[in-house]
């Protein structure tokens, strides 16, 4: 049986992967802050590695509603690319792209019960692009790797349903997952979200490779 | 009686009153043995089809060796073997994208527990699987009714 490989994961490669990551926040950054014209923070991404468990009681755990966006990535680098915002979270940002008069409580509703209008949809889809692709490009330019977004997949449901499929992907080889979080919120803080970089095993290692580091 | 809660690649047994729950299952299986005389239930989290190939040391993960797993517990709880029937539940679609094996999971994790209940000849009684949406399932122990709850779906009592 093969042993998990996160199980030998050093230290100090975590540490590159979260510098690696970094770089790709300050971009996407400054890239979010342009769309919703105000000033966007980022965390300094976490590189973690947590079980199952923790990452599907995120927010107010397994039940809580939220959007979430996922892009699968692909060429020199493998995995996902994850946006989880609470859905309230969502609506604001809906709401400052748009301009809109209505409230993020009535949007909140809205969705829950006709769906999102499509322009909305868009919307969240757009954000997740170009927080998405400033971060990878950045990661792309510093690393020399190719990295390829498909396009971005909303889906608006319970958490524990969304990170589900990250739990899949790692499930194979143990009961943890190793991704980077970085969480953005804007001054008023009443927009969090959390953005996740999911390499697969193999693309975590040719990362880190890439810095010379073995 | 009590509020038993089943984590992601977990399973529970309960006796009559227990209320067995794992919330948001996506792509995830949620599979529910009951013997409706002893008034006992069991329920399983399964992750993957099938664990050949893969590190086991979890094996409630996958529908291989759970589900067999889970007779047994029943069985030590006091189940009759013969009396099971089974509910299977989730096995979503979370995100409609590019079906590659990890977002398809969803139907082989169906079919996989399917097959492994028939091969070990326990009736499925009641299905509800499919579908884009995540689902909370609570197994009632005295009745053997599974409650569904989704986000834009409703809820029902299968």
């Amino acid at each position: 049986m093969p042993n998990n490989p996160l199980d030998n994961i050093d230290q100090v490669h975590l540490e590159v992967f979260q510098e690696i990551g970094n770089i790709g926040a300050g971009n996407a950054a400054t890239a979010l802050a342009g769309i919703l014209n105000r000033r966007i923070d980022m965390s300094v991404p976490k590189a973690k590695i947590v079980p199952f468990d923790t990452i599907v009681n995120l927010l107010e755990g397994p039940e809580t509603i939220v959007a979430g966006v996922l892009i699968d990535i692909s060429m020199d680098l493998n995995g996902y690319v994850l946006l989880v915002l609470h859905l309230r979270d969502a609506a604001e940002i809906m709401k400052l792209a748009l301009n809109s008069d209505e409230s993020a409580e009535s949007i909140v509703a809205r969705a829950l019960s006709t769906g999102l209008g499509e322009i909305e949809y868009s919307v969240m889809l757009e954000v997740s692009n170009i927080l998405a692709g400033s971060f990878l490009s950045a990661i792309s330019s510093m690393t020399g790797l190719r990295i390829v977004p498909s396009i971005p997949q909303l889906s608006i449901d319970m958490l524990g349903a969304i990170m589900s499929i990250v739990a899949i992907q790692y499930g194979q080889s143990g009961d943890s997952v190793l991704f980077l979080d970085t969480r953005f919120s804007d001054d008023a803080k009443d927009i969090t979200g959390n953005f996740f970089l999911i390499p697969d095993y193999e693309s975590y290692k040719k990362l880190i490779g890439t810095l010379g580091i073995d | 009686m009590g509020a038993l809660l089943v984590g992601i690649g977990d399973m529970k047994v309960g006796r009559a009153g227990d209320v067995i729950t794992t919330l948001g299952l996506g792509s995830c299986v949620g599979v529910v043995l009951y013997d409706k005389s002893a008034k006992i239930g069991g329920m399983a989290h399964i992750m993957l089809p099938s664990s050949k190939g893969f590190d086991a040391s979890n094996r409630a993960k996958f529908a291989d060796l759970a589900i067999i797993d889970l007779v047994n517990l029943m069985g030590r709880a006091g189940a009759r073997r013969g009396a099971l029937t089974a509910k299977i539940a989730g096995g979503a679609h979370m995100f409609s994208g590019k079906a590659d094996n990890v977002l398809m999971v969803g139907d082989r994790n169906v079919a996989a527990c399917k097959e492994i209940l028939r091969l070990l000849n326990i009736p499925v009684t009641a299905m509800d699987v499919g579908g884009t949406f995540g689902r909370t399932i609570e197994l009632h122990t005295d009745t053997g009714g599974l409650n569904i709850r989704t986000v834009g779906a409703g809820q029902k009592m299968i």
